[in-house]
């Protein structure tokens, strides 16, 4: 067996040349396209071929995606706009200076800018300008057999030879035998038997990509055809599921309100747990929403729960809890003593212990005690849990409401809601109104715990505090697509894993009549430049082809082996 | 919670903390185990690299087995032995000997360093542990105990490894010292007392979603490391097939370690490996997100950056299968994206706030 000693004395470093046999034993292990160096032919039609070979290079592929992983980078460093639009505003004034540059390189909606959508619609041209040819010729590769055995078997990278009493046939045949009770495909040449598998190894890379397509088709559909709601929910009160109850909606390009499945809900009750003690003190623990539910334009309420991890599901929609609040209950009477006002006023929460402000907006219905008809505001600021007297500011220390404080701030005028522009409910525009002052001219403010009423200056009414109200807010999404994009996901893992735990790798067995008449065998792998279990398999098959055909004795070709040829112990 | 067992859960959490401390100065230990063995190691003198650059090559063979005899008798009979060769262009240099570098003496110190690690790594698991029942569930819920389980699982994947008797003891001092530091980090920067969950994060997907991302990220550094050792080792056996000469000091560090093939084929393989994994976390994330957000993917920093991330492998199995972005060219993309997996884990939920932020420093 002088295996070793031909392949030490190939000089290491110098690439092995090939021979026609060997180029075609190693072609078409995969389908991946060859590289492309420039345009061939002439005029239009040779630039444009030339540049779709280009496109659906996997140099090119490689590039775009590439750029894909960077472009998206800028989109979590500048906030955008459909993420969060007010904190754009806030970069907006922080970095006046790069407002232009950010616009024009559309840097706030990085997701859906010219240049984004440009680099993945190259990338997915390409992914299918590569595919289909690929899809193709891996039908070929199907329908083909094993290519027949190279010249020389140990240039391959891995090789095992042992000489043996066998006749080449009966090797041949057991060779065969053993290979397909292995599941691989093999084909027989004259002195050789040629086998490959592994075959699921291209499949599960074309499911992987066809799997990407898949999901960008599902993600684009959901696009297209989603719609998104909030709505604010007192407790008490109901929502139902059409266009004029949401407070924002954000629908798809596609969407038509149509398409809204019909239900109605109102909120029995709001529960949330907050830690009570410890250094996570305040800390939220539990929200959850009780609601009674009516499915379709007349169905039967049922009571359901909602969690933040667990929406409801109704008829293709979701209803989501996403926030809570509270709302301080504030009556208003004018300078005769009629009450003229009484309502849950939901104010916003600040920060994490719910230091919340709003704004009350008494529109109809006062007069002045000289008779003349006014509006009144209040800027509201409502902390759950206040610190204590002499503790000053208003900011809640606990989120639940252990120590609730209203502090109102009073005026009068005109409220600006006939202006026809649009109004933040939870803001007071104060441009037309004045504020009412106490004696010492300060404005006029004071704070409120539950029950209390105060007196506005100059016997203008009086306002109380009557109690609380909690409300939630809930996000009503309808997303098609999203079981496309699941399946598509949970294609591209198992083709993903198909992919890259096969390997496909040919065997080659020769068995020929040596010149002293002994039965040479040879055995040869070749796999993609990764199979390193190559040799471990190509050991283990010449093994068990051994016990078959063992190795033949120098001498007398019965007895069994005693000594064997230099250093093949160990 | 009654107060006897909060009490018992703040002792829990306590026994905790001794043991992550505890096991810091056990790794310590097997880091000075390390330094020595790699010092031992230095004082052979065999320049086995540049031999084989310039000299005849040794195959690699698979091992013979005793066969049972037809007649009876056991006669010892070979089992054929496999040649291999590297494909063409690629250097065909053996592995360098390890830390050791052959000694006895720096073997003995590198076994008592794996013996060290070992115990580390078991008392590091038992704080993890000690420190999931204190909170009463997944341990996951902080940067401070993902950085616990993060390490951890780091060394777990290592002694399986060298369990399973992989070739991967090279790696054994650079993982102590980045188990170190994360341990340090941790202890120092990222501590939080161990309280339960906010709501949004009361969700089997918790355990699903974040073991897995622990687990990717844990083996895309060994991937990592691997890759930053070949291109260190690559250039070295560049520099003696062209003639040069690397210092001694380069050489004597260099020349212990695999040979820049294996490097390379270790580094590919663990990143290959994990990839799909990586990709069942990202898409656990958004079904996840879908139920606790109401939508599944909203290109939050943390999305943006895992999606960068995934792109990034992708890129780089990518270039594995172009000829001409093999090799050196497809190392630097898998550091890019370990780059940005690391990034994702600190700079994201220190520096920029999104949805993922409530998890806590
Ligand atoms: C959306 C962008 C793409 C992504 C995320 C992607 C991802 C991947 C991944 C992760 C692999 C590794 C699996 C393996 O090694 O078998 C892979 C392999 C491969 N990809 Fe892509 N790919 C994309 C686009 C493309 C395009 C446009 C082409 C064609 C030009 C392409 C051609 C290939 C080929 C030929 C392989 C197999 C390489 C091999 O056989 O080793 N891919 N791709």
């Amino acid at each position: 067996m002088s295996t070793t000693d031909k392949a030490s004395t190939e000089a290491p470093n110098e690439p092995v040349p090939a021979d026609a046999a060997e180029e075609a034993a190693g072609s078409q292990l995969s389908t991946a396209p060859v590289e492309d160096s420039g345009p061939v032919g002439i005029g239009v039609t040779g630039w444009a071929r030339w540049f779709w070979r280009q496109l659906t290079s996997m140099r090119v592929a490689l590039i775009l995606l590439f750029l894909l992983s960077l472009g998206a980078i800028p989109g979590s460093l500048v906030p955008q706009t459909n993420v969060d639009a007010l904190k754009v505003a806030q970069w907006k004034k922080d970095h006046p200076s790069f407002v232009g540059v950010a616009e024009a390189l559309q840097l706030f909606d990085v997701y859906s800018s010219v240049w984004f959508s440009a680099i993945y619609l190259l990338l997915f041209v390409s992914l299918i300008g590569c595919i289909i040819p690929r899809a193709w010729q891996f039908v070929g590769q199907l329908r083909g057999r094993p290519p027949a055995a190279p010249k020389r078997l140990d240039r391959l990278p891995a090789h095992t030879t042992w000489r043996t009493d066998s006749t080449p046939d009966e090797v041949l045949a057991y060779a065969r035998t053993m290979l397909a009770g292995k599941r691989f495909r093999t084909e027989a040449g004259g002195t050789h038997v040629a086998a490959e598998k592994g075959y699921l190894r291209e499949a599960g890379n074309l499911v992987f990509h066809v799997a990407l397509i898949v999901m960008l088709v599902a993600f684009a559909w959901g696009q297209y055809f989603k719609s998104e709601g909030g709505k604010l929910v007192l407790r008490g009160s109901g929502f139902s599921n059409t266009l004029t109850q949401y407070d924002d909606f954000k629908p798809g390009t596609l969407f038509h309100p149509d398409d809204l499945p019909p239900f109605s809900f109102t909120l029995d009750r709001f529960d949330a747990t907050y830690e009570m003690s410890g250094p996570q003190r305040g800390t939220p623990r539990d929200f959850k929403a009780y609601v009674t539910l009516s499915e379709g334009a007349h169905g039967t309420p049922q009571k359901r729960e909602i969690q933040v991890n667990e929406p409801l599901e109704i008829d293709g929609s979701k209803v989501y809890l996403l926030g809570h609040g509270y709302a301080p209950i504030i009556s208003v009477t004018d300078p005769t003593g009629k009450v003229i006002y009484k309502d849950a006023v939901p104010v916003l929460p600040q920060d994490g212990n719910l230091t919340s402000t709003g704004a009350v907006k008494v529109t109809d219905g006062y007069k002045d005690k000289d008779g003349k008809q006014e509006q009144l505001g209040f800027n509201a600021v409502f902390v759950p849990t206040f610190a204590g007297e002499g503790m000053g500011t208003m900011f809640s220390q606990f989120p639940a409401l252990l120590n609730p404080q209203l502090m109102l701030n009073a005026w009068h005028g005109s409220l600006g809601v006939d202006s026809g522009l649009p109004q933040n409910v939870y803001r007071l525009d104060t441009s037309k109104m004045e504020m009412f002052k106490d004696a010492s001219g300060q404005q006029f403010k004071q704070k409120l715990a539950p029950g209390d009423t105060m007196t506005l200056p100059d016997g203008a009414g009086t306002v109380k505090f009557e109690g609380i109200e909690r409300w939630a807010t809930f996000s009503v999404t309808h997303q098609p697509g999203s079981g496309l994009a699941l399946a598509g996901a949970i294609a591209a893992i198992a083709g993903l894993a198909g992919s890259l735990f096969i390997q496909r790798r040919r065997i080659w067995v020769r068995a020929v009549t040596g010149e002293d008449g002994v039965t040479v065998v040879e055995m040869a792998g070749l796999g993609r430049s990764e199979s390193a279990r190559l040799p471990e398999e190509l050991a283990d098959l010449a093994a068990t082809l051994h016990e078959q055909a063992p190795t033949a004795t120098p001498g007398s070709p019965a007895e069994p082996v005693e000594e064997t040829p230099e250093g093949e112990r160990g | 919670m009654t107060p006897l067992a909060a009490a018992a859960n703040e002792n829990l959490a306590e026994i905790s903390n001794y043991l992550i401390y505890s096991s810091m100065a056990v790794y310590t230990l097997a880091f000075f185990a390390h330094i020595a063995e790699w010092t031992f190691g230095s004082r052979s003198k065999v320049a086995r690299t540049a031999a084989a650059l310039t000299g005849a090559k040794e195959a690699a063979a698979a091992p013979a087995v005793q066969v049972r005899g037809k007649g009876g008798a056991t006669a010892v009979l070979d089992r054929p032995k496999v040649t291999t060769r590297s494909g063409a262009g690629t250097r065909d240099v053996p592995d360098g000997p390890g830390a050791a570098g052959g000694t006895v003496q720096g073997d003995l110190y590198g076994r008592i360093a794996v013996s060290l690690t070992a115990l580390a790594f078991l008392v590091e698991a038992a704080g993890v542990v000690t420190r999931a029942m204190s909170v009463e569930r997944a341990p996951w819920g902080n940067m401070y105990e993902f950085s616990i389980t993060f390490s951890t699982v780091a060394v777990g994947t290592y002694l399986v490894l060298l369990a399973l008797k992989k070739n991967v003891r090279w790696l054994g001092l650079i993982l102590v010292t980045t188990v170190l530091l994360d341990l340090g980090i941790a202890v120092t920067w990222l501590y939080t007392d161990s309280d339960q969950l906010v709501p949004a994060l009361h969700s089997y997907w918790l355990w699903i979603h974040v073991s897995t991302a622990i687990f990717c990220g844990a083996v895309f550094y060994l991937g990592a490391a691997g890759a930053v050792l070949y291109l260190f080792r690559d250039a070295y056996e560049g520099k003696l097939a062209g003639g040069g000469k690397p210092g001694r000091i380069a050489s004597s560090v260099l020349e212990r370690l695999p040979s820049a093939a294996s490097l390379d084929k270790f580094s590919y393989r663990i990143n290959a490996a994990v990839f799909p994994l990586w990709t069942f976390t990202i898409i656990a994330g958004a079904i996840w997100a879908g139920d606790a957000w109401g939508r599944y993917w909203g290109w939050d920093p943390k999305e943006v950056w895992s999606f960068v991330t995934w792109v990034a492998y992708a890129c780089y199995l990518h270039a594995r299968a172009t000829a001409g972005w093999k090799g050196r060219k497809a190392a630097y993309l898998a550091l890019f994206a370990f780059a940005c997996w690391i990034w994702n884990y600190y700079g994201v939920n220190i520096l920029l706030s999104g949805k993922h932020s409530y998890a806590g420093v």
